[in-house]
């Protein structure tokens, strides 16, 4: 691919496993207020200025999976709450396992 | 001087417009192009600019072309076109930059499309081909019957398997995004004909008004 720059430059380094916390802009009725989003990353896709991550958690008992811009302006920050240890890039499998069975182990 | 420049396909990527909605642009470089020679009504009944671009050592050109260039007094060019349309005192030696295009401009992209080589119908024409089960031998991606046997002939442009692609192409309607001077860069909406590397001539959209309420209607349906 060509010409990649233009990225954002601050992106913590994390891995699939890990927990983050998305501060996501939103627009609701012409007003803008940062949205949370918090969740096992679960893959990261791309690469240059196209790279998205996907972000997992379970909310009221539904599984609930949003794909992220790494470089999008609409995310604004993303922070590590807690390193995961993950042996595979992609964390698909986490979509059949619910309570215990959806933990991931801390550190690397 | 109309709004034209010859450029070169350099691939696609990803920018965020203001409402950080992600948009797919194709770049293009496109440096200066220089008028080689002026088409006059008087002399040749219509007026169109020869446009080079892109440098090339003088013994790749065969004899009868570097007198062109001599004659015109400018750097030898690789490739050479004719850009038809009102010529407004240009001379040879002037150049075109991208500054002809500023961001929001509608242009139309011609360029030659990737050869696909011999390829069937469906690639090519787009059928549908035959099922997969349901007894179907030796015929899924068959074109089946080209005719009646009433007609005992095959119609003239029935279409069939053949050479695919690699034909010029015109996209029309195309925003640009972006201009960069400074690298000679443009960045148009959308997907643009051809490998990456290949030559593309760009000018201002010959159906403005219609482009120009694709591109409204399209801004609106992402809001």
């Amino acid at each position: 691919m060509v010409d990649r720059e233009g990225l954002r430059a601050k992106v913590p380094a994390f891995t699939p496993g890990d927990t983050v916390r998305v501060h996501i802009k939103v627009t609701e009725g012409g007003r803008e207020r940062i949205q949370a989003f918090e969740g096992v990353v679960i893959a990261r896709k791309g690469g240059g200025r196209r790279e998205t991550f996907t972000v997992r958690r379970v909310s009221h008992g539904i599984g609930v999976e949003r794909a992220f811009p790494l470089h999008s302006p609409r995310v604004e920050r993303i922070d590590v709450v807690r390193r995961g240890k993950a042996r595979r890039a992609k964390l698909y499998f986490l979509r059949g396992k619910v309570g215990k069975a959806a933990r991931i182990k801390e550190q690397r | 001087m109309m709004a034209a420049i010859l450029g070169r396909k350099l691939g696609m990527t990803e920018l965020f417009d203001e409402a950080g909605h992600r948009v797919s642009v194709t770049l293009i470089e496109a440096e200066p192009n220089v008028v080689v020679h002026v088409k006059t009504r008087e002399r040749d009944g219509y007026e169109a600019l020869q446009v080079g671009v892109g440098a090339v050592k003088e013994r790749r050109l065969p004899k009868p072309l570097r007198g062109v260039y001599v004659k015109a007094k400018v750097a030898p060019q690789r490739h050479l076109r004719e850009l038809r349309g009102p010529t407004a005192g240009a001379q040879p030696g002037q150049t075109i930059t991208v500054e002809v295009f500023s961001p929001g401009d509608v242009v139309d992209v011609t360029g030659t499309s990737r050869g696909r080589g011999f390829s069937g119908a469906i690639k090519r024409h787009g059928f549908g081909g035959q099922r997969d089960s349901h007894g179907v031998s030796l015929m899924h991606r068959a074109i089946g019957s080209i005719g009646s046997s009433n007609v005992a002939r095959v119609w003239p442009g029935k279409r069939m398997p053949g050479r695919f692609g690699n034909e010029r192409v015109t996209i029309r309607g195309l925003r640009v995004v972006k201009v960069e001077p400074e690298r000679n860069l443009l960045y148009l909406r959308g997907a643009v004909p051809g490998v990456r590397g290949s030559l593309l001539l760009l000018r201002s959209a010959k159906r403005q008004r219609r482009a120009a309420r694709k591109a409204g209607a399209k801004g609106k349906e992402r809001a």
